[in-house]
């Protein structure tokens, strides 16, 4: 088994609001290992974007433990080492926020290379054309524009740029296409791809969209309220899903032929919307809209099985082995 | 990709912005003819004393046999009631007028600015209520009425008129500067600054404030008016340019008592007071348009 980069234990994050206790994240463990990308599936609120902010360092956990390496992520950034800050990186879900309006494309890679510094090469400008060239935008043309000049897909390479500019192992792809046109989806993901094999990077790649999944991950988790439910190899989980709700999920993509329908598992009809993380239902978070709830659902929350060698699934059908 | 064709790249790309910027200012083409007016105004005050036809009656200076002439080719806005040039008096109450807002905007923006900043960044809560609030108090007492308060307690002159009104000023800068950093705190660009592990200061002096710019700008112009208008009404009650100093409020009031007769030297100094309140709105407008970030 490859060598694992970062540990996930019982995560805990909650936000306290007036409407009571947002348990976004409840309790997740997972593992990532070293030049793998694990996909982390969810429906929109499901907290997978909060997993992904709590262990790059935006938010400090409400509890459980995290381990980058061996180092603890349990504080929020400015609680953490600089050396962190260089291997843990991010790409955000909109490239138009997470961009300074106000700075050229030079100045938004100008300040991880500051702050840094560049061990290889000194000469910052040097490294900054070499960036831009890595994400396949003219140095010459990009380098003095600003990001409200450019496009959503340019502004997002300037982005995976921006992360990649501090030599980092770990990067949190937070959405990365899911505000750009179908076409530059495309190439994004070969970029990312592309990227991850010339430097071994190890991805945390959040989405909402299996398809893309399928392309990306090596390995997928699937959360469902502030919880995670399965977690398989990529394979696997579209060839034999377990739980209820990723059979629910997978029956949901869109297909253009039979063929492709034969290929999905029997179809089970989604229903329901995901209820509001300040008032999760007590036993199973799941069983108001599961298609197989039994009696035991409503009343225990069940725990996490390995079924098989890095296929486990949190599911009372499941319980006994 | 040699080094010389990058710099001449950035030399051509920075022209670009500011020949758009100009372009955008320039739509508006009443802001360009604020902006003429208002360099003229400021031109004519600087060089006062050289390009007024009496100079030396910007001071204490009289000639009552020239008194109360209604404007003619010698004396173009009339004679006040000790024959004093009026349009001489005109021009060297800009200077007062103009020194007073550059000087009060130069104190209240910076103090502004670093206590908006500091309150809609930071992350402890006392800290942010406890700069509103005060600023907050500040906002809640009626500018003139303070500001009469403050200048008559110490004596009636323009450096006191200067400082009552600073202190009058600083709140709204600290207000708007606040509202902008605590909507841009949680934008991912200011989040990845602190990812990158960039420095406070830094990230609100070179990441947010740039995105203040724009709004602090467009109020500065506005408020230059408006600090005149309010010197202008303290000099008018006598708090503020002192005779025989041409103030422009003095210079109203020392008229009005002379009206409607002898209406010239009550009306060219009030002009003078519109003429320029104008030119800086003008100039407001247009620079509210260029600093609008396009959206894709």
């Amino acid at each position: 088994m490859t060598e694992e980069i970062m540990r996930v234990e019982g995560l805990i994050k909650h936000f306290f609001t007036k409407q009571g206790t947002v348990r976004a994240v409840d309790k997740v463990s997972f593992s990532i290992f070293k030049g793998e990308t694990l996909g982390l599936v969810g429906e929109s609120g499901s907290g997978k974007t909060t997993v992904a902010h709590t262990l790059i360092g935006i938010y400090e956990p409400t509890g459980g433990k995290a381990y980058f390496k061996d180092q603890s992520l349990e504080k929020d950034y400015s609680g953490r080492s600089k050396n962190l800050k260089k291997e843990i990186r991010i790409v955000f879900q909109d490239p138009g926020s997470s961009l300074n309006p106000r700075w050229s494309i030079k100045q938004i890679l100008e300040l991880p290379l500051k702050v840094h510094g560049t061990p290889v090469n000194r000469d910052q400008m040097k490294r900054i054309t070499e960036l831009l060239n890595m994400v396949e935008l003219p140095p010459e043309e990009y380098l003095y524009k600003y990001p409200t000049t450019i496009g959503g897909g340019e502004k997002q390479m300037v982005a995976i740029a921006r992360a990649l500019a501090t030599d980092p192992s770990f990067i949190a792809l937070d959405e990365p296409t899911s505000a750009l046109d179908v076409s530059i989806q495309a190439k994004i993901i070969n970029l990312l791809i592309r990227l991850q094999k010339k430097f071994d990077l190890t991805y945390l790649f959040i989405t909402h969209d299996l398809s893309l999944m399928r392309n990306m991950a090596n390995r997928v988790a699937i959360m469902y309220l502030g919880k995670i439910s399965e977690v398989a190899p990529t394979v696997d989980f579209f060839q034999k899903p377990l739980h209820p709700y990723t059979k629910m999920l997978l029956s949901s993509i869109p297909v253009i032929s039979d063929d492709e329908e034969d290929l999905k598992p029997k179809k089970v009809i989604s229903r329901g919307e995901i209820p509001s993380p300040v008032n999760i239902p007590p036993g199973c978070s799941f069983h108001l809209r599961c298609p197989e709830k039994m009696a035991v659902c409503s009343k225990i929350d069940p725990e996490m099985v390995e079924i098989e060698e890095g296929h486990t699934v949190r599911c009372h059908l499941y319980a006994d082995g | 990709m040699a080094g010389k064709d990058m710099k001449s790249n950035r030399v051509y790309a920075k022209r670009v912005n500011i020949s758009k910027s100009w372009y955008k200012f320039s739509r508006n083409p009443l802001s360009v003819l604020g902006l003429t007016v208002l360099i003229i105004i400021v031109l004519a005050a600087i060089l006062a004393p050289y390009i007024t036809p009496y100079p030396e009656h910007a001071g204490p200076y009289t000639n009552f046999p020239e008194s109360g002439q209604p404007p003619n080719l010698r004396h173009f806005f009339g004679t006040d009631t000790v024959g004093r040039d009026v349009f001489s008096r005109v021009i060297f109450g800009y200077r007062f007028s103009l020194l007073l807002a550059v000087v009060v905007i130069s104190l209240s923006v910076p103090l502004g600015i670093i206590l908006g900043l500091i309150a809609g960044y930071t992350k402890r809560k006392w800290l942010e209520i406890g700069i509103m609030r005060i600023t907050d108090i500040f906002l809640a007492v009626p500018p003139l009425v303070l500001a009469l308060a403050i200048t008559a307690m110490l004596s009636p002159k323009l450096l006191n008129q200067m400082m009552a009104i600073s202190l009058m000023w600083w709140p709204w800068y600290c207000r708007l500067v606040y509202s902008v950093t605590s909507s841009l705190r949680n934008e991912y660009f200011v989040h990845d600054a602190e990812l990158t592990g960039a420095r406070k200061g830094f990230i609100m002096i070179r990441s947010i404030l740039p995105n203040c710019v724009g709004p602090i700008l467009t109020k500065i112009t506005l408020d230059m008016g408006f600090v005149i208008i309010l010197g202008a009404s303290l000099s008018f009650i006598g708090l503020g340019v002192q005779p025989p100093k041409p103030g422009l409020g003095t210079m109203v009031a020392d008229g009005a008592k002379r009206l409607p007769a002898e209406w010239w030297m009550t009306v060219f100094p009030a002009l003078a007071i519109v003429l320029v309140i104008l030119s800086f709105n003008l100039i407001g407008d247009g620079l509210r348009d260029m600093f609008a970030v396009e959206e894709i």
